[in-house]
């Protein structure tokens, strides 16, 4: 009985062979028992069938060259043989692998690994019990950093030569709100184009063209400028905003700052969230008069109605009050951009693959909040009859 | 192996140059690593040890020169040839470089995965042989990067560094940042694993106690060129920065000590 791989014509491949020669079992080994072949090898090995002799001989002799990978192969058949009851009265390799051998016998005791099964049904258990508790965890961390919030924003307003960073608050200003005018403009007047040639479509139908631009007035001043100046700012900012303190974490400048004594809620927190307080309303406001500048032009060319005309239209369909409406949101809108930005940056581990994870969770956290929040308002607006 | 009587070269750098800007980094070095020896690098901040050994590997495109790892051109190929240079070495970074997104085991099998068709048995195998080579506990396996301490990063790193059973392994700054305690146990480790496994090593190292225990031979990167010799060879140069280097206070407490 002898197994040997009948392609082997290279001698520098590695090939084995068991001899029977009455008690003892021979297992002879050459060729190069490197990683590249272990797989063949490995299965050649799990073929290999050990009949009833009481001891075994491993004699690598002709090994001609051998990795740890081919020395882990013979040393676990040798553990396989004697395990299975055979003496093994002798293992031969070259001298010069002896050192590899020892290491691998001596060190090397230990069980495989075992990996961590990621399919199925109970790590999918597994997984929503630990996301459920997290999600449990997150709502009551963001509770209590509301509160800090609350208490740091009232200090800052009340005494504020002490708390609040004039530089880094202008900065803010500038970062997220004039730099965001060209995307903010450009959006705001495509919707506004938008919104006034698919009312201009279906309002055409009834022939009432003219409230077309009621419906842009009313559409874009009480709810869409808002909107989506809001979640275009949760894109933009809210995403730098955990991105540069998540990165701040990782580098350990919180730390740093800490042990400083500089309280992070003010160089970090604060200006930011003041920062978009101040500038999303201002947004808004542009975006609400790109938009109408969109629609106007919309309606010149698609309608035929001239600018004039639109302005009178325009100012009949709308009073003060629905601007104001669409404007009083802006401000809650940019502090829970803010605050969710900031909180997740804070929620950054010190690693850099954390910093994505909460980037992602904190555009989206943002963004669903202000559209859930949005919601609330209209509830609340169609119940004070505003 | 050892019974090879010609040194054979196995990495081969001719008039290598690397500029940042008008900043020459390396003008002109030739060096030959020869296999199984041990060759440290040393050279002071910004003396391009880091360049130099992220040109050898391939991920630094030299301005002039050329590099050749046995005999072949170590950029990255965009499709992966049987048996290219990249199968052939492992590279310890300096903070391990591991996959945050997996554990320690997967981490080592990665190298695995790619260049053999090991069953999974055998990779559980091998990866368990491969910890307690590196001197990392059983249940670190199933830790996640972040959860492990610097050292233990390192000897990660270094596993996953030899999963493949490479011939040269490059490793950058292998016990900066580790106690010395530690830094001396990975010291004891590389030399083991050197042995053993008959490895080339390419190391680029601060440390003069790892230089002293495990190097046969060092390369200098001093004044944009590269000085290669021995501990004794180098202490007798002329030139001001080796001599500050191996006969300063702390080179002559590493040293001589």
């Amino acid at each position: 009985m002898s197994i040997q791989d009948a392609d082997s014509q290279a001698d520098a491949r590695a090939w084995l062979r068991t001899e029977r020669t009455g008690r003892v079992l021979r297992l002879i080994a050459g060729g190069a028992w490197i990683v590249r072949d272990a797989a063949r090898l490995d299965k050649l090995l799990a073929d290999l069938r050990l009949d009833d002799a009481p001891e075994a001989v491993i004699d690598g002799s002709a090994v001609t060259q051998l990795d740890s990978s081919g020395g882990w192969l013979l040393v676990r058949t040798k553990r396989a043989l004697e395990k299975a009851g055979k003496r093994v009265s002798s293992f031969t390799l070259p001298e010069v692998y002896s050192p590899l051998i020892d290491t691998i016998e001596k060190e090397h005791t230990a069980p495989p690994v075992v990996l961590e099964k990621r399919h199925g049904l109970m790590p999918l258990l597994d997984r929503i019990g630990r996301s459920t508790v997290e999600t449990g965890r997150q709502g009551y961390r963001m509770l209590g950093y509301l509160g800090r919030f609350t208490i740091e924003f009232m200090e800052a307003m009340l005494l504020p030569r002490s708390n609040l960073r004039i530089a880094a608050l202008i900065h803010q200003v500038e970062e997220v709100g004039i730099n965001a005018l060209p995307i903010v403009g450009l959006l705001g007047f495509l919707i506004g184009i938008v919104m006034a040639y698919q009312g201009a479509d279906q309002l055409r139908r009834f022939g009432a063209e003219i409230f077309t631009i009621n419906l842009l007035g009313v559409g874009i001043l009480r709810e869409l400028g808002g909107l989506v100046t809001a979640i275009i700012i949760a894109g933009r900012s809210g995403s730098a905003f955990t991105a540069q303190i998540g990165t701040m974490r990782v580098n350990e400048e919180i730390d740093a700052l800490q042990t400083i004594g500089i309280n992070t809620f003010d160089v970090l927190v604060l200006p930011r969230v003041l920062g978009l307080l101040i500038a999303l309303p201002f947004l808004t406001f542009y975006a609400d008069v790109m938009a109408m500048i969109g629609g106007a032009v919309m309606c010149y060319f698609d309608l035929g109605i001239t600018i004039p005309a639109f302005m009178r239209q325009l100012h009949e369909a709308v009073s003060m009050n629905t601007f104001l409406v669409g404007i009083i949101k802006a401000p809650v809108f940019a502090i829970v951009i803010g605050l969710v930005g900031c909180f997740e940056g804070l929620q950054v581990e010190r690693n850099a693959a954390s910093v994505g994870r909460l980037t992602t969770r904190s555009v989206v956290e943002s963004v669903f909040l202000v559209i859930v929040l949005d919601a609330g308002f209209s509830i609340l607006f169609s119940i004070l009859k505003i | 192996m050892t019974g090879k009587n010609e040194k054979e070269v196995v990495i081969k750098v001719r008039g290598l140059v690397n500029q940042f800007g008008s900043d020459i980094i390396h003008d002109h070095l030739d060096l030959d690593v020869y296999r199984g020896e041990v060759l440290g690098v040393v050279g002071g901040s910004g003396a391009g040890k880091s360049v130099l050994l992220r040109t050898i590997i391939g991920l630094n495109k030299a301005r002039e020169g050329t590099v050749e790892v046995f005999g072949e051109d170590p950029a990255p190929h965009r499709e992966r040839p049987e048996n290219s240079v990249q199968t052939r070495w492992g590279v310890l970074f300096q903070e391990g470089a591991l996959f945050s997104s997996q554990t320690v085991a997967e981490n080592i099998q990665v190298p695995l995965r790619e260049y053999t068709k090991m069953s999974q048995e055998l990779m559980n195998e091998v990866t368990s042989m491969k910890l307690s080579m590196v001197g990392l506990p059983e249940d670190a396996a199933r830790k996640y990067p972040s959860e492990l301490s610097g050292g233990m990063k390192k000897r990660a790193g270094l596993a996953r560094a030899l999963a493949a059973d490479p011939e040269i392994v490059f490793l950058d700054e292998p016990t900066a940042g580790l106690d010395p305690i530690s830094a001396n146990q990975f010291d004891e480790l590389v030399k083991d694993l050197q042995k053993s496994l008959n490895l080339t090593v390419f190391m680029v190292t601060h440390d003069l106690d790892t230089l002293k225990a495990t190097t046969d031979r060092i390369a200098v990167l001093v004044n944009r060129k590269i000085k290669v010799g021995t501990i004794a060879e180098l202490r007798k140069d002329p030139d001001p920065w080796i001599q500050e280097y191996f006969s300063g206070a702390r080179g002559r407490a590493a040293l001589d000590g």
